[in-house]
């Protein structure tokens, strides 16, 4: 349970957080999150469903408003930036989603250059040959002229990456890499993440439950329970940690358990009172 | 008061709504108008390929309804006329009902069922599948991208539309016509156009421009606010077709006593 014993002003932390905030309406979602995400590693953002790991990671690429808080990425406070500002930075941050959000109408070829074809004046040749090189990158060579509706999850994930990576970005971030594949193909997401960050020490942060994944990626994991940081910390440390919080989501104890064995036995005995019903 | 309170929220609710529209209206028109000098082009190949589907694509359809338009129009007016033998008006009654009225009016509604919520739902899926967002994660301003070519397509468009939607009628009430009213075609036309004043034919050519504008809003902006899940896609499609055609009536009827007016004095 190591809180980060370094300054908030060591210049090696390429984000920090200082007691963010972000709601969605009259609801707080994330109550003050403080950390530090060092240069070249891989943190991976822990956390179960509704646990705000989500917004988090929206809020850092700048998709969500924090109503207080700083985030400190590259030297600017990205929470209180102009849109032109914050356009800058995006250049130089790549992003992962979910489903890998490729552009349906356009080809897999399309979708990696468009990041170069709008922000670049590179030639058409030269967007070919950096296109070639990022879809080799993600084992996709030769998939360029593919429509995204033809490729595989795990392909589509790829792709997504190809296209993060396109801008050469100094953050990547990955939002679920590994929900809605298959173990197998979870795997290779996993490890083209661990060889995207020996390649180029990028600096990687991960948001996942899936906690196999979490371990073989993390340097270190901050888990997120109900819009708090509950335990940040090396794996080790996560997995030697004693926290009830921590032990409880690594450990995959079942929190509803308890209640619905009540329920079940109160649906019992309702029963028994009254028959037939 | 509770009357009160429900009529005040719904005022506010439709002025914040028509707020959204403009402010969606005024971020395309600096995209087109003002960035263009600052180093961020115009998209004219999404534009001309938007143009073609909601242009050429629309021509069929449009073509055949307008023609039973003119053609309806026509019946209804001589089943007026014959009574004062007058019936070598039709020709004039249906030129003058189209081009001022009917001819942009149609088009907007074909478009709308086309275009608009076409609009939506393609930009409601991108939305729901996070490509709204990727867009702007990778620096690039979605109203830009996908919203500034439609609104140049459709001011383009929905003009070249409603002159072939006006002479599409015209050509259906020539049907009758040469059919019923002892016109030859080349007569039929002839005194259709004697009795066009090109005002007839310029106000519904603003009117349009007009209606392409509020149909590319209502169709963007129902789009970008589409919630989660599959469902909302429908649901903004929906309403992006049913507040279409309420505001382009609505436009419709301030542009039309606007020209009642001006054109009085």
């Amino acid at each position: 349970m190591e809180q980060t014993n370094r300054a908030p002003t060591e210049p090696q932390a390429m984000i920090s957080l200082r007691n963010l905030r972000v709601s969605y309406g009259e609801r707080e979602i994330l109550h003050g999150i403080s950390f530090d995400v060092m240069r070249g590693e891989t943190l991976v953002i822990l956390g179960g469903s509704g646990s705000g790991k989500s917004t988090l990671l929206r809020t850092l690429v700048g998709l969500e408003r924090t109503s207080s808080g700083e985030i400190w990425l590259k030297g600017k406070n990205i929470a209180a930036i102009s849109s032109q500002e914050m356009d800058e930075i995006r250049k130089k941050i790549g992003m992962s989603f979910q489903g890998g959000a490729l552009f349906g109408s356009m080809t897999v070829g399309e979708n990696v250059a468009l990041p170069l074809r709008e922000h670049t004046k590179l030639e058409d040749s030269t967007i070919e040959i950096i296109l070639r090189l990022k879809l080799d990158q993600v084992g996709l060579s030769g998939f360029e002229d593919y429509m995204p509706s033809q490729l595989s999850g795990g392909m589509k994930k790829r792709a997504a990456v190809a296209r993060a990576l396109a801008m050469d970005p100094e953050i990547l971030f990955f939002d679920e890499p590994s929900a809605g594949l298959d173990p197998i193909i979870a795997a290779g997401v996993d490890q083209l993440i661990l060889e995207l960050k020996q390649a180029f020490h990028m600096t990687i942060i991960v948001v996942t439950h899936e906690l196999a994944s979490a371990f073989l990626i993390a340097d270190r994991m901050v888990l997120i329970d109900k819009g708090n940081v509950v335990a940040i910390g090396s794996s080790e440390e996560m997995r030697s940690s004693t926290h009830p919080r921590v032990r409880q989501f690594l450990d995959r104890i079942a929190e509803p358990a308890v209640s619905e064995e009540l329920d079940y036995l109160q649906m019992l005995t309702e029963e028994h009172r009254h028959p037939g019903r | 008061m509770e009357l009160t309170t429900q009529i005040g929220g719904s005022v506010t609710d439709g002025l914040a709504y028509l707020g959204a529209l403009t402010r969606l209206g005024g971020r395309a028109a600096y995209f087109t108008f003002v960035a263009p000098f600052r180093g961020k082009p115009l998209r004219f190949e999404s534009a001309i390929s938007q143009a073609m589907q909601t242009g050429v694509g629309a021509l069929p359809i449009l073509s055949l309804i307008t023609f039973f338009i003119g053609l309806i129009l026509a019946l209804q007016s001589a089943y007026e006329l014959r009574k004062f033998g007058a019936l070598n008006y039709v020709a004039s009654a249906v030129a003058i009902s189209m081009t001022r009225e009917l001819g942009p009016l149609i088009t907007a509604i074909v478009v709308i069922g086309r275009s608009g919520s076409a609009f939506a739902a393609e930009i409601g899926t991108m939305k729901v599948t996070e490509e709204i967002d990727a867009l702007e994660t990778m620096a690039i301003d979605p109203i830009h991208f996908l919203v500034t070519p439609k609104f140049i397509a459709m001011i383009v468009m929905l003009p070249c539309l409603t002159i072939w939607a006006n002479s599409m009628g015209i050509l259906g009430g020539a049907l009758f016509g040469v059919a019923q009213a002892d016109f030859t075609l080349v007569r039929y036309i002839q005194s259709s156009l004697d009795a066009l004043f090109l005002r007839d034919i310029t106000t519904g050519l603003i009117k349009s421009v007009m209606f392409g504008i509020t149909i590319t809003a209502v169709g963007c902006h129902e789009g970008l606010s589409t919630g989660a899940g599959a469902e909302q896609v429908g649901r903004s499609t929906t309403r992006a077709v049913v507040v279409s055609i309420f505001l382009v009536i609505l436009v419709d009827l301030i542009f039309t006593a606007l020209f009642f007016f001006v054109s009085e004095r």
